[in-house]
């Protein structure tokens, strides 16, 4: 029953990925004044990619053949570490977080050269910079979640849930100034404004799309798709970590109904404020990233000394 | 006036110009001996002249050089005059870098040899064309002689650096964003600028080649079509240079009407720019709002005037079209309407600093690289140049009013992103001025037949700066020799130092500032 439940909110959360995407562009249109595309063009565009001719770059070597596949497939993996609807799934018990950041770091890898084995020069810039960004935002991460982990005593995401589950509501400002230095980075590792911009053509401005610039067809589909469930990871990490009510803690029907309400009613509020954010802010000058994430580790460390000093004994 | 018969006195008294009987309002024209044409310009540069614009003419047996230089609005045309034998002759460029392409154009086009010019690579012609080749002379066929398949221009040989860490990057001349194409050649280091090279001539439609034999008419449908953002001012320029030919004056309100529709022309896109420039530093709100206030102008435009770039309307002897009182009443209101709106937009867009931060102290060009380069328009004018043709070398209806010509002198992109707002306030209130006085009579005049060898020059404030334009006639009233100089030729080369010492991906809001027409300059 577990594995069953287990198996079906990985697919639900691989399926609604693109769904998420398509509702943050209906919102960013909103927010500009402008008719929305549907919520399922995403669907409609992996669609279109899928039955797309590939073309691949001359002089492509097999890592650039195999990166989308890796990517993709990583992306579904850390996906079944992060609870969704239910926690005390058999996958997510089995990873810890710091998996999880090992899972986004590996896929970075894979696309990082599959962004320069073609050599051209926009691959090998988009490369630099997203390798420029990781090695900020990954610290921040890791210092955000050892937050959670030292709190609840364990790096199990789950199992931290759970515990945070069931204990009776308290204030924790460790988690604020970490779930902030998380949101930061969150914003960082999606691409989107104002870190990098995912609306952009301008290839000199690029970060996450200089890199795949060389894909087509089931490739691109299948790198889009996993830069979706990225951007699903972190929006339900955030949701699920710092506001895990809701979420099921046993597999009744009634339990993981509320689940399911749950998430979708954090992910819409979650959207919400990105999109607000995005709206007010211009794109930063590349180098300003530093400062952005730099201030997300700030937050972070915050969040351990604050655990420390008021939480801890 | 003293700085400028002092010039001519020098000049005169070294035997190195002549007065020339003709005068091309509102140039005086000048012949200079060949061999003193670069000791010319040199004089001209000490003497503080501008140079603003040049060209060749193929008269048969000879071939004709022509230069416009300008001082506090005096306009001086010099020209020379070359066998079409091994024509040579001085290069200008040592002493005013603004020449440089249009020389580099003028030699593949014409094939006159400039000596001591710096640079032999070919510029307008790529490969399509044999090495003998210059399709400008009057014995190239109009159709030319075509390869079965054109050769790429693949080997330009493009500045090279060297060293640990520096490397290139190819940019275009296909981009991702649907915008013209150009091929920009980038040396980094890391993130940093520090070469950069344009290589246009993608969009060379032979503008020049297929003016020659047209009616009146059909040069100004073909002047419209120079540049699709500048269609009023090119076809305005063209026009005023074919009554200039004639001598023919044209009604009143035909050139208040004119007006009317280049200040519009104006503000559109400006409008349409500074929305741009915050869409390149991902600010997609102010993107859409002003591309919003555009749009219902433009709609104006379609509905009133009847299209929406205001193109064909110009015509020689006047404008096709007319206004009823309606419709000023419209164009009030939409006045209005954009005032109030821009009141709102610019509050929060001058509040918003992330978006000062992108914009200010980036892409800086001094005003004395400015001055060098001869820069036009809102670029110069956010580098400390003033120039402004409708107010220093006014053309009606501008010499019956008063223009105000704003600057800035910072030279970033947040100054030139100011710069533009300004300018519509301007053209705002001069739109006032003009609804409100638009004086009763024809719209058009007839334009007669003009007589060969009639030629004229029309200078006009476009949008984008001063355009030039240069008319001969040949015979039966058709044209034998067309010029169209828009700014872009002065300003494109301002973006390869504005972007020096720059990061790569801080390019594309420089060039949006910049924003020079590829078309306008491939020709």
């Amino acid at each position: 029953m577990a594995w069953l439940l287990n198996l079906l909110q990985v697919i639900l959360f691989v399926a609604t990925a693109p769904l998420l995407a398509g509702w943050i562009k209906k919102l960013k249109c909103w927010s500009q004044n402008r008719m929305a595309p549907s919520v399922l063009q995403p669907y409609r565009d992996l669609f279109k990619l899928v039955r797309k001719e590939t073309v691949v770059a001359e002089g492509a070597s097999w890592i650039f053949h195999m990166a989308p596949y890796i990517i993709f497939s990583v992306a579904v993996l850390a996906a079944a570490i992060v609870p969704l609807v239910a926690v005390e799934l058999p996958t997510a018990r089995m990873a810890d977080v710091i998996v999880l950041v090992g899972f986004f770091g590996l896929a970075r890898f894979f696309q990082a050269l599959a962004g320069l084995d073609i050599g051209t020069a926009f691959g090998g810039m988009g490369s630099s910079r997203e390798m420029t960004v990781a090695s900020l935002a990954e610290p921040a991460m890791l210092m955000a979640v050892f937050t959670l982990a030292v709190s609840m005593s364990t790096t199990n995401l789950s199992t931290a849930i759970a515990t945070l589950l069931h204990e009776p509501l308290t204030i924790r400002p460790s988690f604020v100034f970490a779930g902030l230095g998380l949101a930061l980075v969150a914003v960082a590792e999606t691409g989107r404004i104002p870190v990098d911009n995912p609306a952009t053509h301008l290839e000199l401005t690029m970060i996450h799309e200089a890199m795949i610039l060389e894909y087509s067809g089931h490739h691109l589909a299948l790198i889009e798709w996993a830069a979706q469930i990225r951007m699903m990871i972190y929006a339900v990490l955030l949701a699920n970590i710092f506001m895990p009510w809701g979420l099921a803690d046993n597999f009744g029907l009634a339990a993981l109904g509320w689940g399911a309400v749950a998430i979708v009613v954090k992910l819409v509020g979650l959207t919400v404020v990105l999109v607000l954010a995005e709206a007010v802010l211009a794109k930063m000058r590349l180098f300003r990233a530093q400062h952005f994430l730099g201030f997300a580790y700030l937050l972070a460390l915050l969040g351990m000394l604050t655990h420390v000093i008021l939480e801890a004994g | 006036m003293t700085a400028f018969s002092n010039f001519i006195s020098t000049l005169e008294q070294q035997g190195i110009i002549r007065r020339s009987e003709i005068t091309l309002t509102p140039a005086k024209v000048w012949q200079i001996e060949p061999k003193e044409w670069g000791n010319c310009a040199r004089l001209a540069r000490d003497a503080g002249w501008r140079w603003s614009a040049g060209w060749g003419e193929d008269l048969g047996d000879t071939l004709r050089i022509n230069s416009l230089i300008e001082m506090s609005g005096d306009y001086l045309l010099l020209r020379a005059e070359v066998p079409s034998q091994a024509p040579e002759l001085p290069s200008q460029t040592p002493y005013f870098l603004a020449a440089d392409r249009s020389e580099r154009h003028t030699r593949d086009m014409l094939g006159i040899c400039f000596l001591e010019h710096p640079d032999e690579r070919r510029w307008t012609r790529h490969q399509g064309w044999g090495e003998d080749e210059h399709p400008l002379r009057k014995v190239f066929p109009l159709p030319g002689n075509p390869p079965e398949q054109t050769p790429p221009d693949k080997d330009y040989p493009f500045v090279k650096a060297q060293g640990a860490s520096v490397y290139e990057i190819p940019v275009g001349p296909v981009h991702a964003g649907i915008i013209e194409p150009g091929h920009f050649r980038f040396q980094a280091v890391g993130e940093t600028v520090l070469n950069l090279e344009e290589r246009l001539g993608y969009v060379h439609k032979g503008i020049e080649k297929l003016a020659e034999g047209r009616d009146p008419e059909g040069l100004a449908r073909l002047a419209a079509r120079i540049s699709g953002d500048t269609t009023v001012g090119h076809a305005w320029a063209a026009c005023l240079a074919m009554e200039r030919a004639t001598g023919i004056e044209i009604p009143e309100r035909g050139a208040y009407l004119r007006a009317i529709m280049a200040e519009r022309e104006r503000i559109v896109n400006h409008l349409g720019d500074m929305g741009a420039i915050c869409n390149d530093v991902g600010f997609a709100f102010a993107h859409y709002q002003f591309g919003r206030l555009r749009e219902e102008w433009l709609r104006d435009n379609r509905n009133l005037f009847g299209h929406r770039l205001l193109m064909d309307l110009l015509v020689p002897g006047g404008v096709a079209m007319d206004l009823d009182p309606k419709a000023i009443d419209t164009l009030d209101t939409a006045l209005n309407r954009l005032g109030r709106e821009l009141d709102e937009l610019l509050a929060i867009l001058d509040r918003n600093t992330t978006l000062g931060d992108r914009l200010y102290t980036t892409g800086i060009l001094t005003s004395k690289t400015a001055t060098t380069l001869g820069c036009l328009g809102y670029v110069g004018r956010s580098s400390g140049q003033s120039f402004d043709v409708r107010r220093e070398a006014p053309y009606p209806p501008y010499d019956q009013l008063k223009v105000k010509v704003p600057s800035e002198d910072l030279g970033d992109v947040g100054s030139r992103f100011w710069i533009r707002y300004k300018e519509i306030r301007v053209a705002m209130r001069l739109l006032r001025v003009l609804l409100g006085r638009l004086p009763a009579g024809a719209t058009r005049a007839d334009f007669p037949v003009p007589a060969e060898g009639a030629e004229g020059l029309g200078i006009v404030e476009g949008w984008r700066g001063e355009i030039v334009t240069y008319v001969r006639f040949g015979e039966d009233g058709h044209i034998d020799r067309f010029f169209p100089r828009d700014p872009s030729w002065l300003n494109w080369s301002a973006l390869e130092r504005i972007v020096l010492e720059n990061i790569v991906p801080d390019f594309p809001v420089c060039n949006k500032s910049v924003n020079g027409s590829y078309s306008g300059v491939d020709l």
